[in-house]
């Protein structure tokens, strides 16, 4: 882990009329991390990523993107830089078939440049390259699944789906919003190493989750939010020992089962 | 009880898979299975000037073909795009005046002028509406809708543009039959390119914004960009529409900015079938000569029209297209459950 962060969110602040979503939350993500953002309902998770990643305009503060400013840049600008995000409720293009969904994050100019996950700077034929992504990503190549149009997919392949979206965009960072929740305990099984994999490939990753022993499992750092403010940021065991989190957050049941887990 | 249940099954026919891909070139019976209803269509088109029995009917035939690629533009925005346009006046509108005046200022003949109007037209509507764009909903709509009604008013108003008389003295084509042609031409280009565009690489991003435009801006794409061009396609059929109207018409006038431009496609698109593209123009070859027919019965025509409409929207709300493709690539059978 290189001591230089590749995205500084400096004192985010979100105000939605009178309640503030984000309260000068501050944070660092290094590369090669997997950063695990918990916190309960309500707490600014996913308004977090919609800052970060130019879905909604900060009401104040900063985001630098390997040391480029990116805080007010429109969305798709901050995804060309290689800042991609998963949607909570997934996002894919119903009508067209699964493979045809990566066609369009390929045909952006970002992917036309990085050739795509794994592509050496050139672009293929997109159908091809983008049933490669499906394949590595837990499609069944000789299945009927890639060609499967989105809508008839289940749960597990839409989250799946989500991310190769995002992959196929060659990412730097991937801010993942609970691409665990409603998934079943095996899908989540094979999920986990998928995730590991991602980040052996070097992609940092950011991870908002409720599941939080598959997320401790493979988060090197937590940070909780509590009211749009950030109340700890610390390894796993730190946050688990935290008497803050455990008042605001676990009940304190849960976290001696996550504790004995981890 | 009876616990026997049916249900109806619709599967593809046999030959709509045989034909797909290459192997439609193994036999006859497949490669007409595909290219017959095409054939049908782009002959039936070129033939209709030539069957028709007088010069009023084959003017019918011009306007149909200048109402098909309003109904064609529609659909594509709406079906493709997710955009729902009011704006077929306001095409017309600016198409009709860009040609009348490039041919009564500079005298510059209908060939060169209409093609210039299109374009320079396509590009004033796609930049009028350019601060709509990046909106969702029925933004679109309200824009479209209001742009055709100002621009009438002002004309009217500052007395600009021949006023209401409007502008006169137009040179027409140089014959029918040029003029006929060229309307039917269009018609197919666009549809077929139009076909064409929505299944490649491009179109997919268009139909993606349609599906889902937050994903498409988080795939690094700007949406309003794509929007964009797909307004410039489809305002630019709009004002080649009205530039050859204006033609026909030798006149232009604030009527061109009349809303039958903008709910005429519509209604075309709802009983041709919408998302089609080629249901539209059938739309067109119904309803048009429909009004026609019964302009002996006065406003009563009103009436007649509204009732088919009506009962297209209540019997056959998909359009006579998607019935039909079905009806042409899937059979049904009952199947106990």
């Amino acid at each position: 882990m290189s001591d230089k962060p590749i995205l500084e969110v400096q004192e985010a602040t979100k105000a939605f009329g009178g309640i503030h979503a984000l309260n000068r939350v501050s944070f660092d993500v290094f590369p090669g991390d997997i950063l695990g953002i918990i916190g309960p309902n309500g707490s600014g998770k996913t308004t977090l990523i919609n800052c970060i990643t130019g879905f909604i305009k900060m009401t104040s503060g900063q985001v630098f993107f390997q040391g480029r400013k990116v805080s007010g840049m429109p969305a798709h600008k901050i995804a060309d830089m290689g800042i991609t995000r998963t949607f909570q409720i997934m996002r894919p293009y119903y009508s067209l078939p699964a493979y045809k969904n990566l066609v369009i994050p390929l045909f952006s100019p970002r992917a036309r440049r990085t050739g795509g996950w794994r592509g050496g700077g050139k672009l293929g034929d997109r159908d091809t390259v983008g049933i490669d992504i499906l394949e590595e990503i837990g499609f069944e190549r000789d299945s009927f699944v890639p060609y499967k149009v989105a809508s008839s997919l289940p749960t597990g392949y839409l989250k799946r789906l989500e991310l190769a979206r995002c992959l196929a965009l060659k990412p730097e960072i991937i801010l993942c919003d609970e691409v665990f929740s409603g998934l079943s305990m095996s899908e989540i099984a094979s999920m986990v190493p998928l995730i590991e994999r991602l980040q052996m490939d070097g992609i940092t990753l950011v991870m908002i989750e409720h599941r939080l022993r598959e997320l401790f499992r493979v988060a090197n750092r937590v940070m909780v939010l509590n009211f749009g403010k950030k109340l700890v940021e610390g390894t796993p065991e730190e946050v688990m020992a935290d008497e803050k989190v455990k008042e605001a957050y676990f009940g304190s049941e849960e976290v001696e089962e996550v504790m004995t887990y981890a | 009880m009876n616990t026997e249940a049916r249900r109806k099954e619709r599967l593809d026919r046999g030959i709509k898979v045989r034909s797909e891909g290459i192997y439609a070139l193994m036999s006859w019976r497949e490669l007409s299975y595909l290219t017959l209803p095409r054939l049908v269509l782009i002959i039936g088109l070129l033939l209709l000037p030539l069957v028709m029995p007088s010069m009023y009917w084959q003017r019918v035939i011009s306007i149909v073909c200048i109402y098909a690629l309003l109904a064609i533009s529609f659909d594509f925005l709406a079906h493709f795009l997710g955009l729902v346009s009011l704006g077929g006046a306001f095409f017309i509108g600016v198409g009709g005046y860009m040609t009348a005046i490039m041919n009564t200022s500079f005298g510059w003949p209908p060939l060169l002028t209409v093609p210039m109007a299109t374009v320079i037209g396509a590009a004033i509507c796609t930049f009028l509406l350019l601060p709509c764009l990046p909106l969702r909903g029925v933004y679109f709509a309200i824009v479209t809708l209001m742009y055709p009604l100002a621009l009438m008013r002002i004309i009217e108003a500052l007395n600009i543009l021949g006023g209401t008389d409007g502008i006169m003295g137009i040179d027409s084509f140089a014959n029918q039959w040029i003029e006929q042609y060229l309307v039917i031409l269009m018609v197919l280009f666009f549809l077929f390119g139009l076909r064409r565009l929505v299944n490649l690489d491009l179109g997919l991003v268009m139909r993606a914004v349609k599906d889902n435009d937050q994903a498409v801006r988080a795939s690094g794409m700007s949406i309003t960009f794509y929007k964009a061009v797909a307004v410039f396609i489809a305002s630019g059929m709009g004002c080649l529409a009205g530039a050859c109207l204006v033609h026909i018409y030798m006149w232009a006038g604030i009527s061109l900015f009349a809303l039958d431009f903008s709910i005429l496609p519509i209604a075309a698109t709802v009983i041709g079938g919408g998302g089609t593209l080629v249901g539209p123009v059938l739309g067109c070859l119904i309803l048009v000569p429909i009004s026609e027919l019964l302009r002996d019965l006065g406003t009563l025509r009103i009436v007649f029209y509204s009732l088919i409409l009506m009962a297209f929207i209540v019997f056959r709300s998909e359009g006579i297209m998607v019935y039909g493709q079905r009806k042409y690539h899937q059979f049904q059978r009952w199947v106990k459950v």
